[in-house]
């Protein structure tokens, strides 16, 4: 493999060369032992260049990577949702790249009490506690991985982590990669694409249908957990895969800079299920770009479900280019004091016939702030599409906000548009109602609001659900930290 | 302190309620001893849920004078909650609907807190059917919503039903009888009386003697604008049939 000498774009040209003395530089080396690898502060073609050369990624990796920063370094931040919160991330002060094993190296007793806190009350095994908090790289669960991973492999299934699935599948990969959502796209998704680590890798050949939920948490000794992971499914002709990232228990992650990109190929007929619980301490910044493609009579469903951290801006969106492609995107965000849940959806009707399903749930408390940003544009020739948008937003208290910013762009008129928007505070009389059977008036807060979330806790396995009334107990109860 | 046996299970003197500033319960009194079924009749807007909110405590109904005694304590400083697990319970006249909440999760949880200790799953499980059986409801109607999209006469039978898994000291039925076909208002009369016995007292709100020719009561009382006007034996409610409302009316005024 040649070092830099292929064809770069005029952005990048500057970086020709650069890093070429990183290990006598930097002193690292190859061999596996001696890996102890973290960025220094700050993104810059030398970090980007050096991070390329240690995973040991092919030349168009590396470029993609370097012509991405470029587009980071041009684009300037969202105008929209917190400005005052994005303009205060500091990108100069972020280890963009820590090795797993560096990552996982924190010390429980830096972990916060509340953090700790939770995981008692949950009742969350101790081994997995120290996962959680990044202490222990190392999960029991990676044993019902491998066995996950042997049937898999008999049905032609690719589950691996991205770094794994660039080596192994390089052709697939880099012919799929950033297809879906290019580094143009937005400031965020163009930082994700110049520094990402690991995320999954998922392939399900056609025709096949995966039975059991593909878990990201199975895969927890790898850096699924990563600052900026990149995930890529794609799953061909008339297959069927349910995709699981994260878990209900509080996350806590001292980088504060939490960048993912994902991307899903629905190839005519198949069947995307991505299912997100992300629960991050409350110092995150937490900004992700998630776009599917689906191709005819495909069907595309985003479960999203936000709690933790102090600003998540994050819009699944679906864009239905084939025949009769249905999207689904069901989402629940809850913010309390101190955070702001910056959600919502976007879905493009580009072909006939095509469907959505959009349902928004937040639920605001304690002077949070939920926002409800969604945008879906039906195309000229969209004939026979139908939209439907509900949002909901329930406030506990008056020091709570919800702003909703519903955007429709319709250029086809043959189509059916349905949108419901609803605002409303836990109701007195239903307070009053469940008090009068003998709840106080917190259980009965967290009954109302767990009712109200139940169109999507029902889309979560069991015990995802389980977790999450736990959870919004536990935040009911003002026993979160 | 008075031998248990003596004190009234609930005792209400010269009870003043406003809603929004406006009063509605002018000075009312009522006493009902242990064992005891009191019907409570009057026309509509008479004062009937207003006494039987102030009684469950619900925060909107201020009590301007007078006290409610519950099992010998005066209840006026207690939450509504409180009052559930001191074993008060109201049937709702107009039950709330609760989404995305099923009856199965609110009915534990409603038992859980009114017991305050955990019923197993074993055991919850055939109370819920003998109940459900009791009231000639269908075993589908746990996995639904709490009222939602219930019809009036699924309301009521849940009233019951929760009634019935609560085992309450002091039940109180606003209107249950309301709007149901005679088949379930033989169904809710035979709930209400299974709960009869010497230590529990029941408060039959209605507005017609009907579900009083299946549930016989004590003493019967007629409310007119916030005040008790007439008592009287299971008779009273007969005489009211015949000559209506206004033959009382006709009398305070
Ligand atoms: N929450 C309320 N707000 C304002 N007025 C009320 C409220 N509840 C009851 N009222 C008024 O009080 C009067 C008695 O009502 P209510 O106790 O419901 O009578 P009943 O149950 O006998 O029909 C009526 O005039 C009614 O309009
Ligand atoms: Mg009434």
């Amino acid at each position: 493999m040649s070092d830099t000498t292929v064809d770069r774009p005029k952005g990048a040209a500057g970086t020709a060369g650069l890093g070429d003395d990183y290990d006598t530089k930097y002193g690292f080396h190859d061999d596996e032992s001696a890996y102890d690898f973290k960025s220094k502060k700050g993104v810059d073609h030398e970090v980007v260049e050096m991070i390329s050369r240690y995973k040991k990624e092919p030349d168009w990796m590396r470029e993609v990577r370097h012509n991405a920063l470029d587009v980071f370094l041009s684009k300037p931040m969202p105008t929209w949702g917190s400005t005052e919160l994005l303009n205060s991330i500091d990108f100069e002060n972020i280890h963009y790249y820590v090795r797993a094993s560096e990552r996982q190296a924190q010390d429980w007793d830096d972990v916060p009490e509340s953090v700790k806190n939770t995981f008692e009350k949950l009742g969350i095994p101790e081994a997995e506690r120290k996962f959680l908090a990044g202490v222990t790289a190392q999960y029991e669960s990676e044993v019902v991985y491998h066995s996950l991973r042997e049937d898999l492999e008999k049905l032609g299934v690719i589950f691996t982590d991205m770094d794994t699935g660039l080596r192994e599948y390089e052709d697939v990969v880099r012919e799929h990669f950033t297809s879906v959502i290019p580094a143009e796209d937005n400031k965020f998704a163009a930082l994700n694409t110049a520094v990402w680590s690991g995320g999954s890798f998922v392939y399900v050949p056609k025709g096949v249908e995966v039975a059991i939920p593909l878990q990201a948490y199975f895969r927890i000794n790898t850096e699924n957990m990563g600052q900026f992971e990149r995930t890529l499914i794609i799953a061909d002709e008339g297959s069927k895969v349910h995709y699981i990232e994260g878990c209900t228990a509080p996350t806590y992650s001292s980088d504060s800079l939490h960048s993912a990109v994902v991307e899903l190929i629905a190839r005519p007929g198949s069947t995307i299920r991505y299912t997100t619980i992300q629960n991050w301490s409350k110092n995150v910044y937490n900004l992700v770009t998630k776009r599917a493609i689906a191709e005819a009579g495909s069907r595309v469903e985003w479960i999203d479900g936000n709690l933790g951290s102090k600003l998540t801006m994050k819009y699944p969106a679906v864009y239905l280019v084939g025949e009769g492609a249905h999207a689904e995107i069901l989402s629940v965000a809850f913010s309390s004091s101190d955070q702001h849940q910056d959600a919502g959806s976007k879905v493009i009707h580009a072909a006939p016939r095509t469907t959505s399903v959009i349902t928004s749930k937040s639920i605001s408390k304690d002077g949070g702030r939920g926002t409800y940003r969604g945008l879906v544009k039906v195309h000229e020739g969209a004939e026979g599409s139908k939209v439907n948008v509900k949002c909901d937003a329930l406030l506990l208290d008056d020091r709570s906000r919800s702003d909703t910013y519903p955007t429709m762009e319709v250029d086809d008129e043959a189509v059916s548009i349905e949108h419901e928007a609803t605002v409303s505070k836990v109701g007195e009389e239903q307070l009053y109602y469940l008090m009068s059977r003998g709840l106080d008036q917190d259980a009965a807060t967290t009954l109302i609001v767990n009712g109200f979330i139940e169109p999507f806790t029902k889309e979560l396995p069991m015990e995802y659900a389980v977790e999450l009334n736990r959870l919004i107990q536990l935040e009911m109860e003002g026993a979160i930290g | 302190m008075s031998d248990e046996t003596n004190t009234p299970v609930l005792e209400v003197s010269d009870l003043h309620v406003s809603v929004g500033g406006k009063e509605i319960l002018k000075g009312l009194n009522l006493t009902v001893g242990a064992g005891e079924t009191h019907a409570i009749m009057g026309r509509n807007g008479s004062g009937k849920s207003t006494l039987s909110a102030a009684i469950m405590g619900n925060p909107r109904y201020e009590i301007t004078s007078g006290t409610i005694v519950y099992g010998g304590q005066d209840i006026a400083e207690l939450a509504v909650h409180e009052r559930a697990r001191a074993g008060v319970f109201l049937s709702f006249q107009y039950p709330v609907a609760l989404p995305g909440v099923s009856v199965v999760n609110f009915l534990r949880q409603a038992v859980r807190a009114v017991r305050g200790d955990d019923v197993p799953i074993k055991a919850f499980r055939p109370l819920v059917k003998e109940n459900l059986k009791i009231l000639d409801i269908p075993q589908t109607f746990m996995t639904r919503y709490v009222n939602d999209g219930f019809s009036g006469g699924e309301k009521k039978r849940l009233e019951m039903l929760q009634m019935l898994m609560l085992q309450p000291t002091l039940a109180i039925l606003d209107e249950t009888d309301s709007g149901l076909d005679i088949d379930a208002l033989k169904v809710v009369s035979t709930a209400i009386n299974g709960l009869r016995s010497e230590k529990r007292a029941q408060l039959v709100i209605t507005h017609y003697q009907r579900i009083l020719q299946y549930v016989t009561p004590d003493h019967v009382h007629v409310l007119l604008d916030g005040q008790i006007v007439k008592s009287g034996g299971p008779d009273l409610a007969h005489e009211l049939e015949k000559h209506g409302y206004e033959w009382l009316e006709k009398d305070a005024a």
